[in-house]
């Protein structure tokens, strides 16, 4: 997966639109093609065309396989498109990437384990010239910002995942991006564990005001968390729906709302758009709920 | 993930054997050019005009008598060993002597296995056995054992069981078996623990006995563990035959032929050079066994963890 | 001759801890570990040594077959600074050799991780050198660097260090995982920072492992290349010499500081890979 192999595209895509600065992502007819064995080519993504407005949560959800993860690494600029434009806040995503216009957290939490933890979440700051001083003190705001206060000086492999996460969380949040960008960042936790970071996300979202892409498997997680759905499916990847969720402001959801009506409606109609009517309709509730 | 097809390895292959190649020219352009540019007689520390200094010398002499041309080593092979007439080639006999020194080698190496396994099978059956023995069979690893051969030596003249004499090569087979044994009881014992608790339960779910668990899942399992273990057996046999050779005083053996040949080098500087490359072929044959017996054993690696 | 670097690859496959917390074992009262780990094998020695005292005395086995555990006891104590002298010896040659091979180990690691064609050419040689007894080297090193010098014992020891560090710091180095890589692209950061705050970081665990297995490789060659020559001090001459004049228990009492010699090395490199891996 890691192997970006961009086909140089000899004209240069123009952006088909003035780029919009307000916008956190404007994704607009984009195409990923891996090589494959023996010259053939897997279609990872075609005709993406995606907007994602500032402090809008938007959550990618699919089947695996359907491209929601590359579609992540090419916002970050971690692979590229071979065909189509990705802007955000109106600059290339390479440019965005380069100017630290966004904070990313992955699936596995990503820490280096020679770091403790008050170092790991120190190290874009130092990375990009922060002074010392000034670190310390915006690391202790986002211990406290993930209540690890009592943490910092413990190492990764001394937390649980749940914890590592949480330190990735603030890592991503370090430099105060107007963007989070996250690749199932809960995927490996326990549900219980998982249901209290959603909570704890909701928060801290609501604390920064920041926009965020967030990458997912769970139906339940896509309702609970977004302001918008995107559906996606596999072969070749594409998007297939957008579902308005919004089920209020992200400060004020709470525990609750898992039990609520409007929770239950928003699971239903992002499993319809994922599986057809019929199929929704036909699985016995709570099977595919995760 | 990644799919190989046998063309694609077999290219692969090539590329390592041409890039191998490659190397061995540079290696040998190095030596030809330091031969050229260095100093003759080296470099000592302290050295100056007619006074030797503190006699260690940093930089190797340069002249023909220390550093043979590469290609001499080679050419001397095909000439004859020794002036009188109807000496054999050196090659012939130097890769006669590799011949002597495999098959003693090959009779440590199947003794060190057989050893080290059934101790791995002892540690396996018996809790307290691996808590006593491994950590002596670790530490031996980084212990100079090797060390005790000069006194094994002592054996082959003396030591007689009525009708039956020690003879010195067996001493030599005692120390290469010695050396092979220890990765074996290690790689063996970690192989054989390797199944998942999981398959364990499967086979205690079925009411398999030690023996039939051993036979059907250990075994098996162990393969993987075992290649790296049986290949550094190798060439610790090979190690510790030509060291043997040595310090035993076993004639006809490769180890022997270096030493010998390292006495002529001054009028006859190629020449302890051929010894050298047999023995390193020794090795790479050994080697190369080892690599023969894992193809065989394909079949139970396909999670080899080769990094 | 390369030690055991797939072991260094076993550990690092396990998997990282999830869920759960790693804790490290403390229900487990310091005695009872005591009494777990230390008692078997001490008992074992203790037996083996009294074993042998009681077999060597009532069989009568002459001493070339095997010396008495308390003839070898008193001749270390009686030969006690000749031991210390040639350990001492034999002890700086492999230690000045594995400081090299481990230098050269890790420059010619780095350069092969940077350069394709460096790996390339690198790759088949050293897999040659790890399985061909390196100590035949001994005889023209001594012809080339004179047969009074202890130079060529210490290019024979960094030979023996050289492979097993190289291997394992160029596995090192190609082991950073794929989330970290990531990570520094996503903070754009500049190649010498992605060395410095991953690279090296990632691959130093692997090159204390390398360099542990180096410290016995390199105490063991050095005392071996003795056996082929060179000047009359160090371990092996004085075991050599011993076991020719039928000294047979003073032979041992030199095999015993070679043990000691090689524990030692052993004990200081695996300490400090405890130290550098502490954090996996």
């Amino acid at each position: 997966m890691s192997n970006p192999a961009p086909q140089p595209t000899a004209a240069a895509p123009e952006p088909t639109q003035v780029a919009d600065a307000t916008e956190a992502v404007v994704v607009r007819e984009v195409e990923r093609i891996f090589p494959g064995a023996k010259g053939a080519t897997v279609t990872a993504l075609t005709g993406i065309e995606l907007t994602v407005h500032g402090g809008e949560f938007v959550s990618l959800i699919g089947p695996s396989g359907c491209g929601k993860s590359t579609l992540l690494r090419l916002i970050a600029d971690l692979d590229e498109p071979t065909a189509g434009d990705i802007r955000v806040f109106g600059k290339t995503a390479r440019q965005a990437r380069v100017e630290q216009a966004y904070g990313i957290a992955f699936q596995q939490a990503g820490l280096l384990p020679w770091r403790s933890v008050a170092a790991n979440i120190e190290l874009p700051l130092q990375l990009h010239g922060m002074g010392a001083a000034d670190r310390r003190a915006r690391v202790a705001e986002l211990l406290d910002l993930v209540g690890l206060a009592d943490f910092a000086k413990h190492y990764p492999d001394q937390l649980s995942g749940g914890m590592q996460q949480r330190v990735a969380i603030a890592r991503s949040l370090a430099e105060r991006p107007r963007l989070l960008l996250m690749d199932e960042p809960f995927g490996a936790l326990d549900e219980m564990t998982r249901e209290r970071m959603q909570t704890e996300l909701l928060r801290i979202r609501a604390e920064t005001g920041a926009a965020v892409v967030f990458v997912t498997h769970s139906i339940p997680e896509a309702v609970y968390l977004s302001d918008r759905v995107v559906v996606m499916s596999p072969r070749p990847g594409r998007i297939t729906a957008e579902i308005d969720v919004r089920l209020g402001e992200a400060g004020e959801r709470g525990e609750d709302l898992r039990e609520d009506a409007a929770f239950f409606e928003g699971v239903t109609a992002v499993r319809e758009a994922l599986h057809g009517p019929a199929a929704a309709a036909a699985a016995p509730r709570g099977v595919d709920v995760r | 993930m990644t799919t190989t097809t046998p063309a694609i390895r077999r290219a692969r292959r090539w590329r390592v054997v041409l890039w191998g190649a490659l190397g061995l020219i540079a290696l040998a352009a190095v030596w030809e050019l330091y031969k050229l540019v260095g100093p003759a007689d080296g470099w000592l520390i302290g050295a100056q005009e007619g006074v030797t200094g503190s006699g260690i010398r940093l930089l190797p002499r340069t002249s023909d008598q220390a550093m043979p041309h590469a290609w001499e080593m080679f050419t001397r092979a095909a000439e004859p060993v020794t002036r009188a007439p109807g000496a054999l080639p050196l090659g012939a006999v130097v890769l006669l002597a590799a011949l002597v020194s495999l098959g003693v080698a090959a009779l440590g190496w199947l003794v060190g296995v057989i050893v080290g396994f059934g101790l791995a099978l002892l540690m396996l059956g018996f809790r307290i056995a691996e808590r006593a023995v491994l950590p002596f069979v670790i530490l031996s690893q980084t212990v100079p054992l090797i060390a005790l051969a000069p006194l094994i030596r002592n054996w082959g003249s003396r030591l007689e069981f009525g009708a039956f004499s020690w003879e010195s090569w067996m001493s030599v087979v005692v120390i290469a078996s010695y050396l092979a044994f220890f990765p074996v009881a290690v790689g063996a014992l970690r192989g054989l623990q390797s199944p998942d608790a999981a398959h364990l339960d499967l086979m205690r779910s079925y009411a398999a006995g030690w023996w039939p668990t051993l036979f059907r899942l250990r075994l098996p399992a162990s393969v993987p563990f075992l290649i790296p273990a049986l290949r550094l057996a190798a060439a610790n046999a090979v190690v510790g035959t030509v060291v043997a050779e040595i310090s035993v005083g076993f004639t006809g053996g490769i180890g022997r032929l270096i030493l010998e040949t390292a006495v002529a080098a001054s009028s006859d500087p190629a020449k302890p050079w051929a010894p050298i490359l047999g023995a390193v072929l020794l090795g790479l044959v050994a080697a190369g066994f080892v690599a023969l017996l894992a193809a065989f054993l394909s079949p139970f690696r396909r999670q080899e963890t080769v990094a | 001759m390369t030690g055991l670097p797939d072991t260094a690859i076993a550990t690092q496959l396990t998997p990282p801890a999830t869920s759960e917390p790693r804790r490290r074992r403390t229900g487990d009262r310091p005695l009872r570990r005591f009494a777990r780990l230390v008692l078997p094998p001490v008992a074992l020695f203790i037996v083996l040594v009294l074993l042998a005292e009681l077999v060597v005395v009532s069989l009568g086995i002459p001493p070339f077959v095997l010396a008495s555990p308390s003839a070898i006891w008193t001749q270390l104590v009686q030969y006690a600074p000749q031991v210390l002298e040639a350990t001492l010896v034999t002890g700086f040659n492999a230690l000045v050799g594995l400081v090299i091979g481990a230098v050269v180990g890790v420059l010619l690691a780095i350069v092969a991780s940077l350069i394709r064609a460096i790996d390339g050419m690198l790759a088949p040689v050293v897999a040659a050198v790890a399985v061909v007894p390196i100590v035949a080297l001994a005889p023209v090193l001594y012809t080339m660097f004179g047969s009074t010098s202890e130079v060529a014992r210490i290019i024979i020891a960094s030979l023996a260090a050289f492979v097993p560090v190289f291997l394992n710091t160029l596995r090192g180095l190609r082991q950073v995982r794929p989330v970290h890589r990531d990570l520094m692209r996503s903070y754009a950061a500049t190649r010498s920072q992605e060395t410095r705050f991953v690279t090296i970081p990632s691959a130093l665990p692997h090159f204390f492992t390398g360099l542990r297995i180096a410290s016995s490789l390199a105490v063991i060659s050095a005392l071996v290349a003795e056996y082929f020559g060179g000047p009359r001090q160090g371990l092996g001459s004085a075991i050599t010499t011993a076991a020719a004049s039928s000294a047979y228990a003073r032979a041992w009492a030199f095999v015993v500081g070679a043990i000691l010699l090689g524990l030692l090395f052993f004990a200081l490199t695996s300490l400090i890979e405890r130290i550098a891996s502490r954090h996996r």
